[in-house]
């Protein structure tokens, strides 16, 4: 049987017959949890009488959501992970050391092109930007891996995603996959996996990759996968813990649908409130006021996303009505961008820059919105309250749209910036 | 409502649209706890501020298309549940939440015909058999039944979910 590139690395991890529908047993390569899922993870391994992880170099602990501790029932949290880690000696990065999950896994070489990754959290589908099958899961579910070191997959069907043409110097990873939402809506990928293909997709650096897999869930997909090419191999000998057997789609496999579509043609695009479907131009958003501006996440904190920031604000200033914060998804991001400049850029240019985290994405803390506010924002989600009070609103968009809006004070498109 | 076993159920119904995400189910800003009882409370209260404090056991949700999508947050349906609701009945679920709930024991029902608009209204009596998927709106008169869960999960279930599945695999491999 032609086989997709999904039915590929399940094939290569299970016993069991690998078709669309058919539930298999695959082994795990790498399974982990952050500060918020882990505690209740520890939990229900105990409840399952697991004494040890399966393999601890195979089990890690990110605590990148609510750290450096917002208060003290984090703290707690945080506690709980470390002293399981310690006991298990699994893999554990303490704060100063560690990043964002998304971004911190693949750049320590902990996610890798065939693998099978599965993590309490839902963007592990960022993973998909390796060839690797990567997806989120439960606390309950990540317990179960850390016992058995396998987990049962329902194969899934495959959507064929074509991009072809070369798109402007405007566009980015980002305006790229939320045109995609905007056409095939927020469940058009429901249960299913997203396999991208194309001449503009050839083209994309690898952190533009790791922007469209990791918002792969937001069109419901259980992973979103590109096709190793010699930039995911040089991506991933350079950093990997081990070794690792990409897998490749075979000409011919049978897909549930193709998408096609014409990269040349997209614009600059955002998603508004409150879904990351909703997608429109920049341009047509431009009357749109703002308070804030998040630059970071686990979408868009890596290394061209700060410097792309950075080139926009350097001789520039933050609009006085907006808050602009930057913060790097890692501490490889944060040192690059204070060894070549950027991080003095931003705060010349009146943005606050904070310590690798999760931050205010998901309304932790460091930059919280209050009733009626709006932010233009490069994480993955606009949902209702996702952060802060429930009438205040977020819109997703590129680093450069999102730098462009801190500018201008209003939703920008980074063509109608003067000079840029 | 239920009977001994908890397969049969009765309730008020609670009635909600497509893309019921996991951060209206619970916000993320509770998530410095795990404990159901502490999560309860603030179950869909940024878009249902009364919700929580007036649903009562045995009750049921019934939602639109894709429920439960976004984050992996197991705390969504371990909130839900915390509350006493006795099942959701939704057109589609997405697919991590679908898992979580599952593994947690909430009770879930896949029915769009029962999800369709005006079905079910908010406060229909409504009667639910687990075991068999019958769907019934006492108020209407409307009798739907949902589609079964597939046969691997079905086996998942009758070993009591996946706790004891996984304790038993260790047991036996000592």
């Amino acid at each position: 049987m032609r086989r997709t590139m999904v039915e590929a690395i399940i094939a290569s991890h299970t016993k069991d017959a690998v078709f669309p529908g058919s539930v298999c047993q695959v082994s795990v390569d790498f399974a982990f949890a952050n500060d918020i899922t882990a505690p209740p993870a520890i939990a229900e391994f105990k409840k399952m009488g697991a004494v040890r992880v399966f393999d601890p170099e195979r089990c890690a602990i990110i605590p990148d959501h609510f750290t450096p501790n917002k208060d003290i029932a984090s703290a707690g949290q945080s506690r709980a992970a470390r002293i399981f880690a310690r006991e298990q000696g699994l893999k554990y990065w303490e704060v100063g050391r560690v990043g964002v999950e998304h971004a911190f896994i693949p750049e320590t070489g902990n996610a890798l092109p065939g693998e099978i990754v599965i993590g309490a959290d839902s963007h592990t589908c960022t993973y998909g930007a390796l060839g690797a099958l990567g997806t989120g899961m439960g606390q309950t579910d990540l317990a179960a891996v850390w016992a058995l070191g396998e987990t049962w997959l329902r194969v899934p069907e495959t959507i064929k995603v074509v991009m072809n043409g070369k798109p402007s110097k405007w566009i980015g990873g980002k305006d790229l996959i939320i045109h995609l939402i905007g056409l095939i809506g927020v469940e058009g990928a429901r249960y299913m996996s997203l396999e991208f293909h194309g001449e503009a997709i050839s083209a994309l650096s690898m952190d533009d990759r790791f922007t469209m897999a990791n918002m792969a869930i937001e069109a419901g997909a259980k992973c979103g996968l590109f096709v190793p090419d010699e930039h995911t191999l040089a991506y991933a000998n350079a950093r990997k813990s081990r070794d690792f057997t990409p897998a490749y789609p075979d000409d011919g496999a049978k897909y549930f649908r193709t998408v096609e579509i014409d990269a040349s043609q997209v614009e600059p695009t955002v998603a508004l409130p409150h879904l990351p479907g909703n997608a429109k131009t920049a341009r047509e958003c431009s009357s749109i006021e703002i308070d804030q501006v998040f630059i970071g996440s686990c979408t868009n904190g890596r290394l061209s996303d700060i410097e792309t920031a950075a080139r926009v604000l350097e001789g520039r200033k933050v609009h006085e009505r907006v808050r602009l914060m930057v913060i790097p998804a890692t501490y490889e991001v944060y040192n690059e961008a204070l060894d070549r400049g950027w991080v003095r850029i931003f705060t010349d240019a009146g943005a606050s820059v904070c310590t690798p985290t999760c931050g205010p994405c998901m309304g932790g803390h460091l930059g919280i919105l209050a009733e009626g506010e709006r932010c233009v924002s490069t994480s993955n989600r606009n949902f209702v309250g996702r952060m802060g009070h429930k009438n205040s609103e977020i819109i997703l968009a590129s680093p450069l749209v999102a730098a462009s809006s801190a500018i201008a004070g209003h939703v920008a498109d980074p063509r109608d910036v003067p000079n840029l | 409502m239920s009977d001994a076993n908890g397969m049969k159920i009765s309730g008020k119904a609670w009635v909600y649209g497509d893309n019921v995400d996991t951060d209206v189910i619970i916000p993320a800003r509770y998530l410095s706890t795990s404990d159901p009882e502490r999560l309860a409370p603030h179950c869909m209260e940024d878009i249902d501020d009364v919700f929580a404090s007036s649903v009562r056991p045995g009750d049921v949700m019934v939602a639109g298309a894709n429920f439960g999508c976004g984050s992996s947050r197991e705390h969504a349906p371990i909130a839900i549940k915390a509350l006493g609701v006795s099942c959701v009945i939704a057109a589609s679920y997405a697919r991590i939440f679908y898992r979580n709930a599952i593994n947690i024991g909430l009770p879930i029902l896949e029915c769009p015909e029962a999800a369709s608009a005006g079905a079910v209204k908010k406060g229909d009596e409504m009667a639910v058999d687990i075991a068999t998927g019958r769907i019934e709106n006492k108020t209407s008169g409307h009798v739907w039944n949902a589609a079964p869960a597939p046969e691997f999960l079905r086996g998942l279930l009758s070993a009591g979910g996946l706790v004891p599945y996984v304790r038993a695999r260790l047991e036996r491999s000592k």
